[in-house]
């Protein structure tokens, strides 16, 4: 429970505004699909945007809600992307049928959560500037093994995937994303998890696990991580080890420092506007990887903590989270 | 009557720093028990190293007749010691309610699944915590501040939230490092009054670390006196004010005064 | 990078004797360390840790890639004096090997002198163990903290320039891969001894050209970062750093 302010407050609004909002998406995703609604390229943003949101909120757990410092992000989504990829191309015989995709998606995050699990045992005895730099690590041999195995087609990469990310597919996914975070955010895990941040020492003396808290923060970041990675394989149909670099690291973080640390509307904020910022840099060429490190290096100077950080709308609370918002108000 | 909290041949080094050397202390179920001594005596050290924050290098800390040297801090707390720190450590962006939650939450045994999924199960467990916390927060007349960060309360609200936060856990232990520090004597005074009401509301043993005497002789029924990390006295009030050692290394001027 | 690529300005536009385009580029560079200190970190001194993190990664990919689009393509560095090779028991050396090895021990064993012996250094080891006392002990902590980053770049230059002597090509992902490998090697000795980041720089370089002679050369900095983890999981402080217990 991170966020003592709170966007909006109508309770009786606010418990049907996710449902309704979530189905809509959904629906019109449906309806596109069936009458093309928008074009091609609205189309792309539009997946890029729900990819980003999904790879923007689940970074928000460790680098905002648990206040670490991973650069490491790019890496899961590789993982996830290459192990989907693989298993789409490589192992399963012929083409994947459109009701398998999820599993396919979800195999790409559970091989990332696995990969999210080592590390989180990595942060047990290591914190701050040590613990980027060994998600900095991650992320480096993460990209240099993909580059050395023949398997996944060295450096040239993975040609062939199908085109399967679809645009219901992306939104179904973004809502089971911000549903699982939200939930998880709002549990006793995810105080524990905010309580690391704060202050992990006093933590560890109020009972809080901290050990599980953090297992489960980058297991659960990573695992969307690498749902991420997986849309956006199927999406492209093309990767390589060169896509996942410290660039696109720094995109996510970007993302996640405009919109807001510890906020999931923040998150979603924060995708939006940087995929759409990254369409409109798009004839800056190289000056956009310059761009974007400046927005990040003004915003920690102005903004530390984003244009929504540490807030909410009530919209996104579990019910009775809401009803506690009340009860603080008038006891 | 085997102690609650025992404490045998415990030592602390730090480079060459013998900052705990051999320490013994007996506390009692129900009792209150006062820690005493100068400044970088070891005091704190004691208490970090009870509550799991440092492990001992040598020696067996007993509480409940199970050995806790070397078990994490959370899963000290989970045995049932609280405490506080000297430096107020309260979670500064997290609201007053959330920080008892934290603590509160040892208590609940909904799996990861159900948490993920917002299962029912899960759902019920939060709704007692949220109720359980703010009955505590109540009790403490701290209920109309539930929604506000705890950084932004006054200091002598934050040292009490503290303590709130260290009851949530239901601790049968609570130790206090210096609870009056800060505090002048009309505050000292009721801050004995509010201990008081802790002890007999809350059914917990208490230790505290203090350097105000009157506090100390009025509420301990026990004494333990540290310098440079030895335990030179021990033992009721009066005995310990009558001591010569402690008054050589300690008390002098306040006794006299 | 910068470091090289001022070297490159500089003598592609007047010709200039080695030893002084090197004192130019450090000049130059320190400048720019300062600069950066005083623009993108001393406003967050008292901000979260992360935060500073984040500037400095920033500030890195803004130099880099500022420096790439204005120069997408790699270029040759001109040498700037000849070398010549000796045999020495067995082992060829030139003398350009010598020279860069013989100015980076210089350049470390006075900086090691400096931080352990100067009131600058013991300045900059007080502020870096309790940045809260120190200013109250009449230590100028701004300027201790300037001079600091001064230093930093002016070394970083000295290094881009000698990089690229050895290695006369300059591009703008240089700095980048050099800068992390520096990390690296500061990170596997134990940030805060200088001794720590000569012997991770050793360590690094040697396991990298032994990776190289054994495997192909793509594997090096797969090694290299493994290297990192494994020693980070064992040593969580580098291989010379203190575990500092931290005071509660
Ligand atoms: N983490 C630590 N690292 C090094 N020395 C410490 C540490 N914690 C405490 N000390 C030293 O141990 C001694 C006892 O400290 P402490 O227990 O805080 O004393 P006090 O009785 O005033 O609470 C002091 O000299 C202190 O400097
Ligand atoms: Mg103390």
């Amino acid at each position: 429970m991170p966020t003592p302010r709170t966007l909006g407050s109508s309770v009786a609004g606010c418990r049907w505004a996710l449902p309704v909002l979530a189905a809509s998406a959904f629906l019109a995703a449906l309806l596109h699909q069936q009458w093309a609604l928008f074009n091609g390229y609205t189309e792309f943003v539009l997946i890029t945007a729900g990819i980003n949101i999904i790879l923007c909120a689940s970074l928000n757990l460790v680098n905002g809600y648990m206040g670490e410092f991973s650069v490491g992000h790019a890496g899961f989504m590789a993982v996830g992307a290459y192990a989907a990829g693989l298993l789409a191309v490589k192992i399963l015989p012929g083409a994947t049928p459109v009701w398998a995709f999820p599993l396919v998606v979800a195999f790409g995050g559970v091989i990332a959560a696995a990969i999210g699990f080592l590390l989180a045992l990595l942060s047990f005895k290591t914190r701050g500037d040590y613990l980027a730099i060994i998600t900095l690590a991650f992320l480096m041999i993460v990209k240099s093994a993909l580059e050395n195995i023949p398997f996944t087609g060295g450096p040239r990469g993975l040609l062939g995937i199908e085109r399967l990310t679809t645009l219901p597919q992306t939104v179904a996914w973004v809502i089971v994303t911000l549903w699982v975070i939200r939930n998880l955010v709002y549990s006793k895990f995810g105080r524990g998890i905010t309580a690391i941040r704060e202050d992990e020492l006093a933590a560890g003396a109020m009972g809080v696990r901290t050990r599980e808290a953090k297992i489960l923060a980058f297991v659960v970041s990573s695992f969307f991580g690498g749902v991420a990675g997986s849309l956006f394989a199927h999406q492209l149909q093309f990767i390589n080890p060169a896509t996942f670099d410290i660039i696109r690291s720094t995109d996510i973080l970007v993302m996640v420092y405009i919109g807001g640390v510890a906020s999931l509307t923040g998150s979603l904020l924060g995708a939006v506007l940087v995929t759409v910022l990254a369409q409109l840099l798009q004839p800056l060429g190289t000056w956009r990887a310059v761009v974007m490190p400046l927005t990040l290096v003004f915003l920690m100077l102005f903004r530390p903590r984003g244009l929504l950080g540490l807030r909410e709308f009530a919209w996104l609370l579990p019910g009775r989270e809401l009803l506690q918002r009340i009860k603080e108000k008038s006891p | 009557m085997t102690p609650l909290l025992q404490l045998d041949a415990v030592t602390k080094r730090f480079g060459g720093l013998c900052a705990v050397s051999a320490a013994r202390l007996e506390v009692q179920a129900g009792h209150t028990h006062g820690i005493i001594g100068p400044n970088g005596a070891g005091k704190t050290t004691l208490f970090n190293l009870i509550t799991g924050i440092y492990t001992p290098d040598e020696g067996a800390i007993r509480f409940e007749g199970t050995n806790i040297a070397g078990f994490r801090p959370n899963q000290i707390a989970a045995r049932g010691i609280g405490r506080t720190f000297q430096n107020i450590r309260l979670c500064r962006d997290l609201t007053v309610l959330d920080n008892v939650r934290m603590a509160y939450d040892v208590r609940l045994t909904s799996s990861t699944w159900s948490a993920l999924l917002n299962l029912p199960s899960h759902r019920r467990e939060e709704q007692r915590s949220i109720e359980g916390s703010f009955e505590l927060l109540k009790a403490f007349g701290m209920d109309a501040m539930a929604g506000q960060l705890a950084g932004g309360l006054p200091y002598g609200l934050q040292r009490r939230l503290e303590i709130a936060r260290a009851l949530a856990l239901k601790p049968r232990l609570l130790l206090l490092d210096e609870p009056a520090a800060g505090m002048n004597s009309a505050e000292t005074l009721r801050l004995m009054e509010f201990l008081r009401w802790v002890r007999e509301h809350f059914d917990v043993t208490l230790v505290l670390i203090e350097h105000h005497m009157k506090l100390v002789m009025g509420l301990c029924d026990h004494i333990t006196v540290l310098d440079f990390g030895v335990t030179i006295a021990d033992g009721t009030p009066a005995e310990i004010q009558g001591n010569r050692r402690v008054i050589d290394a300690y008390l002098g001027e306040e006794v006299e005064a | 990078m910068v470091g090289a690529f001022a070297c490159l300005l500089l003598v592609s536009l007047v010709p200039l004797p080695f030893i002084v385009a090197l004192l130019a580029v450090m000049v130059i560079t320190a400048v720019l360390g300062a600069l950066i200190e005083r623009v993108a970190y001393r406003p967050l001194r008292q901000a979260p840790r992360v935060s500073a993190i984040i500037t400095a990664l920033g500030c890195g990919l803004v130099i880099q890639n500022t420096t790439l689009s204005l120069s997408p393509y790699a270029r040759p560095m001109p040498r700037l004096f000849e070398s010549r090779t000796f045999e020495f028991a067995g082992v060829t050396l030139n003398s350009l090997q010598l020279f860069i090895i013989g100015v980076s021990g210089v350049l470390m064993l006075g900086l090691d002198f400096v931080i352990r012996k100067t009131d600058w250094g013991i300045a900059l080891r007080a502020t870096a163990s309790d940045r809260a006392t120190v200013p109250l002990m009449g230590v100028p902590v701004n300027r201790v903290i300037s001079l600091t980053f001064a230093v930093g770049g002016a070394l970083a230059g000295a290094a881009g320039v000698l990089y690229s002597q050895a290695y006369p090509v300059v591009g703008a992902a240089m700095g980048a891969l050099i800068g992390w490998k520096a990390f690296v090697a500061a990170v596997i000795g134990g940030i805060g001894s200088i001794r720590g980041a000569v012997l991770g720089g050793y360590i690094l370089g040697v396991v990298e050209v032994t990776t190289v002679v054994v495997l192909p050369s793509t594997w090096r900095d797969l090694i290299a970062y493994s290297l990192l983890l494994v020693i980070l999981i064992f040593k969580p402080n580098g291989l010379l750093g203190s575990a500092a217990q931290q005071k509660v």
